[in-house]
């Protein structure tokens, strides 16, 4: 499903989040939002998710209005940067969450619920942890456990908050690698959040470079590295 | 020899043996005179005439109308206090809003402000003097020196224990749980019941018997807008009071043994749950 953001902007009290900024996101593609820590790449993650609201602007889900959409309505999968994974409840009734909390008409049965968690579980190649609390795994399953819970859903998007920024440099690589994997397999609409630039350059298909609430550079990864368009996107963007 | 070397146990201490006993003695003492002895001769003074003296003491009717009314108390401003503490822990908490440091400390005035001020501002605003007081008497609704007043007070003294203990949990476990359940479809209720409350519900139950504590203990407000009428509106601490001043000793330190022993079954039943929650406990604390 393709996004639209048009004019979207965002003030927190005095602040100004974000810029009025427009984007084009196609549908299926593999987007990253680059930039520093205040660049307002998360505040404009969290408008897409229903998290925060726009100040003005507007935001279209396939084409049709989503601004005014609760975040219960968006079906936005959303992995949150420490991952947020419920800490009283064991991995798979974590990921059977979303679906035991759907209206009963829509509520698949028990045993439908097993099924589909077993399935994520073996998409995530994590089969035999559902009966684990979160405390007891590593930060790469935590944050493969939390996208598990985020595909449950049926999400019309994937959405990810620094996804990767808890983890030591090599399970990092790897997860690159499955995140990679599962937006492939799904063909969702992914936009992740991130400050490393290495990560957005090898693993988007659109690298959107921000700063201080404003785009300076939406383009695939190759055209950004040999054309940077400001000094920012070239200081920020050479590694 | 490295054998032995490594195998000494290490002590933890480095101060000389003297001070340590001295230092050790010290507090044992402290703890002895100051917490088991007071404790001790409320029960010892209770059962000075034997079990029939105590039995007989709680036989009397004054006794056991206390008796019915701190319970009765308990049992209605410890619930409203419950919801109302999560409910101003959680606005607090999970909202941001302008304010918000003068409610932090409005929750805090009832343990700044004296007890028995508290009492007198119900007096003075519902009493028979005031013209609100006095319509409410005029129309059978008293509050002063009746029930209304007494749970008021009571309210009034034990709103922070329950928010007390909640927020700095609340605070500690952010948004993103919360935030997290939304994006997965759950309307707010179902994120309240299934997400902060089992994460707040240790916290919760401290503060809850905290404030049953304080709600039966209550002395100084409650006797100022009760008027202590005995078969009426007198509760356990004032009727102790009561027997006390007439040199009923054995009936006062029997209530009060009662009083006491209703404070340790709350700590002996927080300390039972956490018992039998350990393991749970264990698995699920803070990573």
């Amino acid at each position: 499903m393709n996004i639209e953001i048009e004019e979207l902007a965002k003030v927190f009290g005095t602040t100004r989040a974000l810029h009025p900024v427009s984007l084009s996101i196609p549908s299926g593609a593999l987007v990253a939002l680059l930039g520093p820590s205040g660049s307002g790449k998360t505040t404009l993650l969290r408008i897409l998710g229903g998290l925060e609201f726009p100040t003005s602007g507007r935001v279209l889900f396939g084409g049709q209005d989503a601004t005014g959409l609760s975040v219960q309505e968006r079906r936005a999968g959303f992995v949150f940067q420490s991952y947020a994974l419920f800490k009283h409840m064991t991995v798979s009734e974590n990921i059977a969450y979303g679906l035991r909390a759907r209206k009963r008409r829509e509520r698949p049965a028990e045993a439908e619920v097993g099924r589909r968690v077993a399935k994520l579980l073996d998409l995530i190649q994590l089969p035999d942890i559902g009966t684990r609390y979160p405390n007891q795994l590593s930060g790469g399953q935590r944050q493969r456990v939390a996208l598990a819970r985020a595909l449950a859903i049926e999400p019309r998007m994937l959405l990810l908050d620094e996804p990767f920024g808890a983890l030591d440099a090599k399970v990092r690589k790897e997860l690159r690698q499955g995140l990679r994997e599962i937006h492939d397999r799904t063909g969702l609409t992914t936009v992740f959040v991130t400050h490393d630039q290495e990560e957005a350059m090898e693993l988007a298909d659109l690298v959107v470079v921000m700063s201080m609430g404003r785009l300076e550079q939406v383009g695939k990864p190759d055209d950004i590295r040999a054309k940077p368009a400001s000094d920012f996107v070239r200081v920020f963007t050479a590694a | 020899m490295p054998d032995s070397v490594l195998s000494r146990p290490v002590p933890v201490t480095t101060e000389p043996r003297l001070i340590r006993r001295l230092l050790i003695g010290l507090a044992l003492t402290f703890v002895a005179l100051f917490l088991f002895a007071p404790l001790a001769t409320v029960f010892v003074e209770a059962l000075k005439q034997g079990w029939a003296g105590a039995l007989d003491a709680l036989r009397l009717p004054d006794a056991q109308a206390a008796i019915r009314m701190t319970l009765t108390i308990a049992a209605i401003a410890v619930p409203i206090n419950a919801i109302f503490g999560i409910a101003a822990a959680w606005a607090i908490t999970k909202f941001d809003f302008s304010g918000k440091a003068f409610l932090i400390t409005l929750i805090d005035l009832p343990f700044a402000v004296s007890p028995v001020v508290a009492g007198l501002m119900l007096v003075l605003l519902f009493g028979a003097n005031s013209t609100l007081g006095g319509w409410l008497i005029a129309n059978d609704m008293p509050i002063v020196f009746a029930f209304p007043g007494i749970i008021m007070a009571t309210l009034f003294v034990t709103f922070p224990f329950v928010a007390r203990e909640i927020i700095p949990v609340m605070i500690e476990q952010g948004r993103a749980e919360e935030e997290a359940a939304l994006t997965l479809g759950a309307s707010g209720w179902r994120t309240f019941f299934t997400v902060t409350l089992p994460n707040i519900r240790w916290a919760l139950l401290y503060g809850v018997l905290l404030c049953n504590a304080r709600a039966m203990g209550e002395f100084g407000a409650v006797a100022v807008v009760s008027g202590k009428i005995r078969g009426e509106t007198a509760t356990m601490p004032t009727m102790v009071e009561m027997f006390y001043n007439e040199y009923l000793a054995v009936a006062a330190f029997t209530l009060a043994a009662v009083l006491a022993m209703l404070a340790l079954l709350t700590l002996l039943l927080k300390s039972l749950l956490e018992w039998r929650h350990a393991d749970f406990l264990a698995a699920t604390r803070r990573h």
